[in-house]
This record gives structure tokens, C-alpha cells and sequence, in this order.
């Protein structure tokens, strides 16, 4: 049977290893400060990553995306963060100025750039390091316990070299009006190193929030910048009848491998709703886990991936329904261009227990370039009867039909494409239902879709 | 003589809910029976125990149908008997031609009463026949039961259904609902081409509409799962004109005529005015 | 009430008949002197010989079966299992009239009478018993058109050109485990050719019966129809009852060259083990088709027996403007297990592919829906259309689907679609208000669901195929 831990089969024979992993790993154990719970986890992750190693095209987790490029590369010891100033960041800033911000420059608090304001008592949003520090027993009761070192190798990976990254935590009854964004920036400092920050996201009881992740990179260097690894992980746990928006927005530098793993548990009648985008990296793999760990609980995934060159950008959805009544409901859309290369993965899991399921997965593709490539695998595994289950796959060019239209309504050359593919992915961008947000992010994937046609 | 159906002090509850407390009823043979009420009065619950339905639980009273002690039946069992449910929210059966469907229920039924089953080429004339009562080409029979039908649609073939079966008692349970003019046309009359002495039909309705074109030889008012006032023809009038506040005391105005926005949720095309 | 009932009762397999037969058997165990010895008793030429071996021993060296598999099943002991027996008074390459009359009975008994007077018109047959071909009727109808219908044993004496030249060119023995078993150890199977623009007069069809115990089955048909030909074949299969589970593992190689037709239909009802899993033959079959410019290959199965299904028919696409398709009903109750599904490999341009599957789950069955779509570059214009359903009576069933989607060609479309749904109990009910009984219910909306798959079995067939889901299901719900 499936489960959230053994997920991912292993492929122990003629494993291969990070190089210079094991070294990055000592010095962060090494580092004085870590609780015991911590120092045990980090034992256990760099056992276990030492056990598995990096997966191969055998591992059919992987199958799809090939890490040989990644296990070629060395990775050391961070130089100095590149110094980051406000205005720098303004690109990538969402909303309204007073939203609360968090910045994590190269796996690191900025305490500087970061702006968290006022918030309504019960609800704590800050670094990560922070709350270890100050033995937060929330810390100690999630952290790892969501995405556990075996759940993948980065998992490992991140368990053992996460030094910071932001800590949620909202109290019962409590409704956060104001989005929080966590805007990770990597910096010329990560060159040739791993970046390896945590959230960890805490809704009590009948609370209600709203998250947006950001990864981006804010290189001077001139040229192609050195590849870096982002391994990031987000555990995020909801109480029950709690409320999550959460937005992911991945921006990195073509020379970045990043690989994310978001693990969702849910308890009875809570409500999680995702909106994943994937812009960059030259390899970008994002798992997100959705454990429904009660009945009546609502799970609404809504992804988009675009990429072009050669770039590989990987989704790996799992909607575990363990308890009835529940509704999980997942559009992930791709636009590949150029050699670029996609794969999609989505699993739904019926557990017998969770009768009157009702879940559907889509996942649609187009491909504007003669060597783009996608690898989509939608999966249902249903052991109980009384379920509403579908999933649809597709994968085509633009249609000619629309084209033509277009054409004959006056609209010619790319702003016909610009148009179509736009209308494309405004599908699952519109489920974003924070209006800042979603405003901007149509504007930032309208930008993309032209500089996609150019 | 003795009634075609008669029921006597009839409870049910669908889960821990009573919903039907005591109906008593009679009805003979070559009589039009209609029961009317407000929304939730217990009028579908009423015409499902009849057939059988799984959801429901009878938990007192008798129902005697031609002699056979009702209650003790399974469904196919009944409907052997020549009891007809036509469903207010008509099964959709992917993949199953009306043709194959109906052929199936007709000769199981056959079998059921010692007679022959019919060839494929003597219940095709069969068909061709009772499909003019519904005023429908033979193409509809090789379309799926009910799938992709709109709601008119599978009323109708509810109807044709009844023309083929041929039931001693048809029971139509808000056969009216979401029809517009000509689909209320035609489905009332499938049901008066079939009005013989030694048949009875109950029509479950909410509103009066349906009785012009069908004239029912009695009248029932259900409300809170008992039957709270009997008549004639002119009964039916009466509740259009003082809504079934008068009877229920509620201080429930529903209306007995069908108001437009009633239409506007189902599939019906033309919001007609009865 | 209609709910789906826990308990399961005991299913009528008919066919679980033996026939006492003096029966030659090669010893247990598998070594080169088992694949010499097969290849000695059927006075196989040198390169055949050879072949065999290379397959063993490149099957020596893949250690182990595929593990990708939603199946579970105790280990295979190859070493246990006898790989040929063959009734002792069978003559080889004899006519039907020397054929020992407790066979005839066998496959009168089976509803398959030999006699060509009896037998369905217009359906010629070949007739497996355990490792080889007891007869094959209408061959002489069929020389007339250039037809060669006739046992692979007899292909090799007979058409040693074509069996060398096609053998092991759609799956190569190298190709998987049971791919390499079966190239070094099958014993017999079927051999089709058809010539030139000939579209061949009758039906073929093979029907294969497991009858020794301890052995496996290990056929391995060959159907090459030639240029703008077109051919429709049938195969079915039945086991007797018994208590420990048989390999059967099967290679199909279809070719069909430019423009030709091939429609490949299975009607699968092996032994599927007791109502408590014990026993059922354990199917490991690869079947695959290559079709060239503007040929067709169309795969219909019905599965319904075995213990364990492991089966994905498969097309591929190498000429421009060739049609793959794949049709499946596969059911599974008591504690069967299938995995079973295809691969569309589209190479050429303007290629097409339909794949319908329909899954039935009941008892404690688990059935995988496990396909691949292919578009390979130069495969300009591709398109392929997937429809997986899936259908669940009762609780402690599953139902999976594991399709796999690789899009290399941006000219290309490819939709997929899959649903799970079970029968609902206000359909039972409604067909009992029409005077159905559950079985008859059952039996209607079932056949509802399968509808488009049974539509591609020739006729005779079809009806076959309804009544064997009715058993298949009898007893899943109460």
C-alpha cells in the first residue's frame, strides 16, 4: 500500500550521492545550538540519504527526470550572501507594501528586508531558527513529521542542512486578512552550494490564512550564474475546520536545480487550496502531498509549469483520501517550448474507508515547440466503491480552428498565440481567489506568455 | 368488490425520520387517483414504498395490492404484480439501449407469470405501437436508458415505459415536474390512452396543472405524511385558488399553480403558463 | 436489499474438467537439456535450436521477474514446473480423423466440436492441448485462398522461411522475462499467413486447454498477414480446477504489412483460483503487433479468468498512416488480480490510436489499468484517444489506473480520459421496479458498461463474452 513515508521507491543498488553533501552535512551538525530532537533528525536524514543516495531513471518516481546533470556537480560551502537591498526586491513583491513579509536570503532570515508588521494575537510568523531557538514545542511536534527524511532523498537532504527558513503558526478562530509571503532569494553567495530553508505552517482550529511562497534569484555576477541546488521543504498542518490559501511561485535562475516537496495534512472539514506555478530552474521538481485526514475535508490543487530552452520542470501531485466525504478537485496545466521537457505526475489514493469520495485530476499540455516533450502519468487508485472518480489527460499544439478565427476577427501573428495561450492558462491562474495576488500573477504570466511567442 | 390497492394506516421513516405517519387510502380499479401536497408533505416517499424502495422502512400499517400483501414483496416482484413506479428522478443506464432495456423488463415480467417470452420481432411491433402514444420515432430505441436524455425527455420515456409494461397500477410520482406544454400533453395522454376498468392510476403531484389534462376521480391533500383531506375533482380547484396554507395551517403560502421560476431549474426549454 | 454482500459464494467454473489421457511429459526442471529436448522432439532445424538457447541463456541472466506490477503472488519455482506434455497418441502433423476421440470429446465438452460438419461456418480452428497442436480444421478451405492456418510445429516443417524470417521480429526474446522463457521453452502455438490482398475467407481461431497438471503452458502464435490482406482470429482459453497455480506464459506476434488488417480477439477464461484464492493459473503473456504503412492492428480481449493477469497487448505505429487500437474488458473477482492494459508506440506520421478500457472489480479483486502512449519525434500528426473505466462492486476491491503519457511530437494530440464509478444501487433498483431480478440488473448494467468493447467481437463471440461476465460476476452481489 501506498504511503506518504514510502512513497517513493528506492533504488539502493549503484545508488550515487551529492557530492560534497556529506561534508555540508557535518558542518551543520557540527554547528553547535541544535536541540537533541534536531540533532537526532539530522542523524536519521543523513543516514538515511547515505542509505538511498540520489534516485535513478530506475526509481519510477524519477523515471522521467533524470538527476545525472546533478550528480555530476560539486557542491561546497556557501560563500558571503551577496548584499541584497529593498529595491532589489521590488520585482517580486506582491499586494499591498504593508503585507507581512518574510525574506530568506540564501537559507537565511534577512531580518533587515524582512517586514512582518502587526499581527492579530494568536497568530506568530517569523524564522524558522527562531523558533528552535526559543523551543517552540510546535517545532519540535511537525518539524520532519510531515515530510519525513524517508519520504524522498531531498527530504533527507533538507532534514540534514536546514538551518532557517519561516515558521507560520495561527490559533484558533483566528482569520490572518492579510496574505503572508515568504520570498526566498538566492544569491550569488549559493552559487555552487545547497539552499535548503523549511517552512513549517501551523493552523489551529477554525483559523484562516493565506500563504505565498516565492523563489527567485537576484544574481550580479555577469554571465550564466553557477548552478546551485534549492532543496526546500514546507510541512503544512490544518486543523480541523482551518483554512489555507496557499500560492507557490517558483522563479529561479535557469541555472538553479530546485526541488521542493510540500507536505499537506489535513484534518476533518478543513479547507486547502494551492496554486503552484513553475517559471524556473533549469531542472524543477515540486512534489505536493495533500494527506485528508478527516471527513469532509476540501483539497483544490491548481498548478501551471512553463518552460522553454532546455529546461525540465517536474509536478508530482498524491491527494490521499483516507477518511469519506471528502473532495479533492486538481487542474495542472503545462506549456513547453522550445526542448523543453515536462512531467506530470498525479495520484489520488481512495482508502476503502472513504466512501462518497469525489475527486477529480486533470492535467493538460501544450506543446509550442517540434522538440518539447511531455511525460504525464495521472493515477487513480480507488479501493472503495461509492466514489466519483475521474482524472483526463491531454497534451496538443494550438488549435488551428482558434487560429483561424482569430485570424478572420483581425487579430494576426503572435498576438493570435499570445491570446490562445494565454486563454490557456487563465483557467487555473483564476482560481487564485486573493485578488492582489491574482491580479499580479496574471500580469507576470501574461509577461511570460510573450516573451514565450518572441 | 375488493379495491385494487388499499392502504391502511401506513408509517415509514427514511433513515430516523418519520416521514410518512399513517396514510390510509383506497383506490379502484378504473379510478384516477391524485395526491397532492406542499414540499415534503411525504408525497415521493409515499409512491417509493409502494415500489419497494431500499431507503425506506415501513414501520406500521398494511398496503394490499390485488390481493397480495404488498409489503412482503420485493420490488421486481411488484412490479410482476403490475405495479408501475414512473420516477420523479428517472435512472440513467449507460450503454443500454431503450430497446434491450425495456425487452429485458417486459419478458422477465412474462417469465414471471408463466407466459412466453416475446421474440425480438413480435416486441419490435409491440414498440412501434406504444411508441406513437408518446409520439416518438423508433431512433429513440437505440439510445441509451435515460443517458443524455433532458428531463422531458426521460418523463417521456417513463410514459413509453408504462405503455409497454402495461401495469395493472401505474403510480407517477411528479411525472409533471420541470415538463413544458407538449411534453405535459403527451405524458397526460400515454396516461389517459391507458385508463381501462380494470386499471387505477395515482398521479403524486404538487401542482394542480397536470389535472386538466388528466381528470382524476379523487383527490388527496398529504401534508406532514397523513392525508388531510379528500374530494373530488373540484378539490384540486379549490387548492389552486387557497394554496395549501388552507389545509396545512402552516403558514406555508406555497402555490398550487406552478410559479415561471419553478421551470427555470429544470431542463424544460419553454417556461410555459399552464 | 441490493447493497453489495461480503460474502462470496462459490463460483461454477465449467470448465474445470480433466482429461484422463496417457500423456508424454518432459521431465521437471529447466536446463538446456529441457530446451534441446523440445526442440529434439519437434525435429526443430539447427538455427531454431540455436535461438532457443541464446533466449535461455539471456533468460538465465535476467535473474528475476518484472516487479513493476500491481500483482503479488508467491514466488514461481521454475524448477517445478514440467515445460512440455503432449498426449501420448497424438500423431504429430496427422488429420483430424486420427485424432484419439477422448480429445474430440474433450473439446466437444468445451463447446468446441473438431468436426468440421459441426463446427461454427465460416470459423476454422486450431486446437491447443497442453504443449501442442491437436488438429486444425478447414486447412484445406483455407489453402485454396493461400492461407497457411496450421500449428507453429507445423510451420517450421512447413514454412521455415517465413517463421525464420518473422520469428522474434515484434518481440525479440530478449524482449522480457516471460518473453525469453517462452522463446526458449514454447512447444507450439498457431502460425497464420495471409497472402497478398487476400482477406481471408473465415474467422481463425486457437483454442488453448491447460490438461496436465505441473506443467505450464508455453505457446507462442505468429500471425503475418502480407500486403493489403486482412484477417480476423480468435483465441480462448480454459484450464481444469486444481489446487496449485500453472504458468502460462504466452508470446502473440502479429505483423501486418503495408495496408493489411489484423483483428486479434481474446476471450481469456483460465482457472481463476477458489473462492479463497487457492489455485488459477498465473497468464504472463506479450502480445504485440507491428504495424506498417496504413495497416491496422486491432486488439479486443475479454478477460475474466486467471489468477493473475499480467498482460498489456501492444501496437507499433512503425508506418505512416497506421491504426492501433486495444479494446479490454477485464473482470476480476474472488482474489484474481490484473494488470493488464497497452502500449501505443507511434513511430510513424499521421498514425492513430484508440484505446478503450473497461475494468470490473468484485470480490477481493484488484485490476490495474496500465497503458503507455508513445509519441515518438518523428511522429508528425499522431493522435491517440484514451477511455479508461473502471467499475467497483463492493468494498474490498480495488481499482487502479497507471497510464503513462509520452508526448515527443508537439504536432501530435492525445486525450485521456478515465472514470471510476460504481453500480448504483438506485439503477438496480429502478431495473427491479421494471421486473428484473439483481442478477438480471446486474447482468444489464454491466454489459451496459462494457458495451463498447463487446461491440468489436465478431458476433458469435459477443454473445459468448456477455454470458461469461454474467458468471464471472454471479455471487459479487447479492
Amino acid at each position: 500500500m501506498t504511503s506518504l513515508a514510502a512513497d517513493v521507491v528506492t533504488s539502493r543498488a549503484g545508488s550515487r550521492t551529492l557530492r560534497g553533501f556529506a561534508e555540508l552535512a557535518t558542518a551543520v551538525a557540527d554547528a553547535a545550538g541544535d536541540p537533541a530532537w534536531l540533532a537526532d533528525l539530522r542523524r536519521a536524514a543523513v543516514a538515511r540519504f547515505a542509505d538511498v543516495g540520489l534516485p535513478g531513471s530506475k526509481d519510477e518516481e524519477w523515471r522521467f527526470t533524470p538527476l545525472q546533470g546533478l550528480a555530476a556537480l560539486q557542491f561546497n560551502a556557501p560563500g558571503p550572501a551577496m548584499p541584497v537591498a529593498i529595491v532589489d526586491l521590488a520585482p517580486f513583491l506582491l499586494g499591498m507594501p504593508g503585507w507581512p513579509l518574510l525574506v530568506v536570503v540564501d537559507g537565511y532570515v534577512d531580518r533587515r528586508l524582512s517586514r512582518i508588521g502587526t499581527l492579530p494575537p494568536g497568530a506568530t510568523f517569523g524564522s524558522l531558527a527562531d523558533a528552535i531557538a526559543i523551543g517552540h514545542p510546535l517545532v519540535e511536534r511537525h518539524l520532519g513529521h510531515h515530510a519525513p527524511v524517508d519520504a524522498s532523498a531531498f527530504t533527507a537532504v533538507n532534514a540534514a542542512l536546514v538551518r532557517d527558513g519561516a515558521f507560520v503558526h495561527v490559533g484558533a478562530g483566528v482569520a490572518l486578512q492579510e496574505p503572508l509571503h515568504v520570498l526566498y532569494v538566492a544569491t550569488d553567495g549559493a552559487a555552487g552550494s545547497i539552499v535548503a530553508p523549511r517552512m513549517l505552517t501551523v493552523l489551529d482550529r477554525g483559523a484562516q490564512a493565506t500563504v505565498i511562497e516565492t523563489f527567485v534569484h537576484l544574481g550580479h555576477a555577469r554571465g550564466t550564474p553557477r548552478p546551485q541546488l534549492t532543496d526546500i521543504c514546507a510541512e503544512i498542518v490544518l486543523g480541523e475546520s482551518a483554512r489555507l490559501e496557499h500560492t507557490r511561485l517558483q522563479r529561479e535562475s535557469l541555472a538553479t536545480y530546485h526541488v521542493g516537496f510540500t507536505a499537506v495534512d489535513q484534518a476533518r472539514a478543513s479547507h486547502y487550496r494551492s496554486f503552484a506555478l513553475a517559471l524556473g530552474g533549469r531542472l524543477s521538481r515540486h512534489n505536493l502531498h495533500a494527506r485528508l485526514g478527516g471527513a469532509n475535508i476540501e483539497t483544490l490543487l491548481y498548478g501551471l509549469y512553463v518552460a522553454r530552452g532546455e529546461q525540465l520542470v517536474d509536478s508530482h501531485t498524491a491527494i490521499f483520501h483516507d477518511h469519506p466525504d471528502c473532495r479533492s478537485w486538481e487542474v495542472y496545466k503545462g506549456v513547453l517550448a522550445e526542448r523543453a521537457r515536462g512531467v506530470f505526475n498525479g495520484k489520488v489514493i481512495v482508502r476503502p474507508e472513504a466512501q462518497r469520495t469525489d475527486a477529480k485530476q486533470t492535467n493538460r499540455n501544450l506543446l509550442l515547440g517540434d522538440e518539447a516533450r511531455i511525460d504525464t502519468k495521472p493515477q487513480l487508485e480507488i479501493f472503495a466503491d461509492d466514489v466519483k472518480c475521474t482524472h483526463g489527460a491531454t497534451v496538443g499544439k494550438l488549435d488551428d480552428q482558434q487560429r483561424y478565427y482569430m485570424r478572420s476577427r483581425g487579430i494576426a501573428g503572435r498576438a493570435v498565440e499570445v491570446l490562445l495561450i494565454t486563454a490557456f492558462v487563465a483557467e487555473v491562474v483564476a482560481e487564485i481567489t486573493q485578488p492582489q495576488v491574482r491580479e499580479a500573477l496574471e500580469a507576470l504570466v501574461y509577461a511570460e506568455m510573450n516573451a514565450l511567442i518572441a | 368488490m375488493m379495491a385494487l390497492l388499499e392502504i391502511v394506516d401506513l408509517h415509514a421513516n427514511a433513515g430516523d425520520a418519520e416521514i410518512l405517519r399513517g396514510v390510509s387510502l383506497t383506490v379502484d380499479a378504473g379510478e384516477v387517483h391524485a395526491i397532492m401536497g406542499p414540499n415534503g408533505s411525504g408525497k415521493s416517499t409515499l409512491a417509493q414504498v409502494l415500489a419497494g424502495h431500499p431507503a425506506y422502512r415501513v414501520t406500521r400499517g398494511t398496503v394490499t395490492f390485488a390481493g397480495h400483501d404488498l409489503l412482503d414483496m420485493e420490488p421486481e416482484e411488484r412490479a410482476h404484480a403490475g405495479l408501475f413506479l414512473a420516477f420523479q428522478y428517472p435512472v440513467e443506464i449507460p450503454g443500454v439501449t431503450n430497446a434491450y432495456f425495456l425487452r429485458t423488463a417486459y419478458n422477465a415480467i412474462r417469465k414471471a407469470r408463466g407466459l412466453d417470452e416475446l421474440d425480438p420481432m413480435d416486441f419490435l411491433d409491440l414498440l412501434e405501437d406504444r411508441l406513437r402514444v408518446v409520439e416518438w420515432g423508433p431512433e429513440i430505441m437505440e439510445r441509451a436508458v435515460n443517458a443524455g436524455f433532458s428531463g422531458g425527455e426521460k418523463k417521456r420515456n417513463e410514459i413509453l415505459q408504462m405503455a409497454v409494461l402495461e401495469p395493472t397500477l401505474a403510480v407517477l410520482d411528479e411525472t409533471d415536474s420541470g415538463l413544458d406544454i407538449d411534453a405535459l400533453r403527451i405524458v397526460a395522454k400515454g396516461v389517459n390512452a391507458l385508463r381501462r376498468p380494470d386499471r387505477a392510476t395515482v398521479l403524486v403531484t404538487h401542482y394542480q396543472r397536470l389535472l386538466n389534462y388528466i381528470v382524476p376521480d379523487r383527490v388527496h391533500v398529504l401534508s406532514g405524511g397523513r392525508i388531510v383531506k379528500s374530494g373530488g375533482k373540484e378539490l384540486a380547484h379549490e387548492l389552486e385558488e387557497r394554496g395549501y396554507e388552507w389545509l396545512t395551517g402552516t403558514g406555508d403560502a406555497e402555490s398550487v399553480t406552478a410559479p415561471a421560476a419553478s421551470y427555470a431549474a429544470t431542463a424544460s426549454p419553454v417556461p410555459a403558463a399552464p | 436489499m441490493s447493497s453489495p454482500v461480503e460474502a462470496l459464494v462459490n463460483r461454477e467454473y465449467k470448465y474445470g474438467f480433466v482429461t484422463d489421457i496417457e500423456q508424454e511429459t518432459a521431465p521437471i526442471g529447466l536446463s538446456e537439456e529441457t530446451v534441446r529436448f523440445i526442440s529434439a522432439r519437434k525435429r526443430e532445424p539447427e538455427w531454431l535450436l540455436e535461438w532457443r538457447l541464446k533466449a535461455y541463456r539471456r533468460w538465465l541472466e535476467m535473474t528475476h521477474e518484472p516487479h513493476w506490477a500491481n500483482i503479488h503472488h508467491e514466488p514461481i519455482d521454475y524448477q517445478a514446473i514440467s515445460y512440455f506434455a503432449a498426449p501420448r497418441t497424438q500423431k504429430p502433423l496427422g488429420s483430424l480423423d486420427d485424432v484419439d476421440p477422448k480429445l474430440l470429446e474433450t473439446y466437444a465438452k468445451l463447446g468446441i466440436p473438431l468436426s468440421e460438419q459441426k463446427l461454427l461456418a465460416g470459423v476454422a480452428v486450431d486446437a491447443i492441448f497442453d504443449s501442442v497442436s491437436v488438429g486444425t480444421t478447414f486447412k484445406a478451405t483455407l489453402a485454396k485462398s493461400g492461407v497457411f492456418f496450421c500449428s507453429f510445429g507445423e510451420a517450421v516443417q512447413e514454412h521455415p522461411d517465413l517463421v525464420q524470417r518473422y520469428l522474434g521480429s515484434v518481440v525479440p526474446a530478449s524482449d522480457n522475462y516471460f518473453a525469453a522463457l517462452n522463446a526458449a521453452v514454447f512447444s507450439d502455438g498457431s502460425f497464420v499467413y495471409i497472402p497478398k490482398g487476400v482477406r481471408c475467407p473465415m474467422e481463425l481461431s486457437t483454442y488453448f486447454r491447460i490438461n496436465a497438471a505441473n506443467t505450464g503452458q508455453f505457446e507462442r502464435t505468429l500471425i503475418i498477414a502480407d500486403e493489403g490482406s486482412y484477417v480476423s482470429y480468435l483465441e480462448g482459453c480454459t484450464a481444469p480446477k486444481r489446487d496449485e497455480n500453472q504458468l502460462h506464459a504466452a508470446v502473440v506476434e502479429l505483423v501486418a504489412l503495408d495496408n493489411a488488417t489484423i483483428k486479434y480477439s481474446t476471450v481469456q477464461n483460465w482457472y481463476a483460483g477458489d473462492e479463497n484464492g487457492v489455485g488459477g493459473i498465473y497468464n504472463f503473456v506479450t502480445k504485440r503487433g507491428k504495424a506498417m504503412r496504413g495497416a491496422k492492428i486491432s486488439w479486443t480481449q475479454v478477460e475474466t479468468g486467471s489468477a493473475i493477469t499480467w498482460k498489456y497487448p501492444s501496437v507499433i505505429l512503425q508506418g505512416d498512416d497506421s491504426v492501433g487500437e486495444f479494446y479490454s474488458v477485464a473482470v476480476v473477482n474472488g482474489w484474481q488480480q490484473a494488470d493488464t492494459g497497452t502500449k501505443m508506440i507511434h513511430l510513424g506520421r499521421n498514425t492513430k490510436s484508440t484505446v478503450v478500457s473497461k475494468g470490473i472489480s468484485a470480490g477481493r479483486g484488484q485490476n490495474s489499468y496500465r497503458g503507455q502512449v508513445k509519441i515518438l519525434p518523428k511522429a508528425s500528426g499522431a493522435r491517440n484517444y484514451t477511455q479508461c473505466d473502471s467499475m467497483l462492486i463492493g468494498n474490498r476491491c480495488g481499482a487502479h489506473t497507471f497510464p503513462y503519457i509520452d508526448v515527443q511530437n508537439s504536432s501530435s494530440k492525445v486525450e485521456h480520459e478515465a472514470s471510476t464509478s460504481k453500480i448504483g444501487e438506485d439503477q438496480i433498483f429502478f431495473c427491479k421496479q421494471r421486473g428484473m431480478n439483481t442478477e438480471n440488473a446486474i447482468s444489464v448494467i454491466v454489459n451496459g458498461f462494457c458495451k463498447e468493447v463487446f461491440r468489436e467481437l465478431p458476433m458469435e463471440f459477443a454473445v459468448e463474452a456477455q454470458k461469461l461476465l454474467g458468471v464471472s460476476l454471479e455471487g459479487s452481489v447479492g
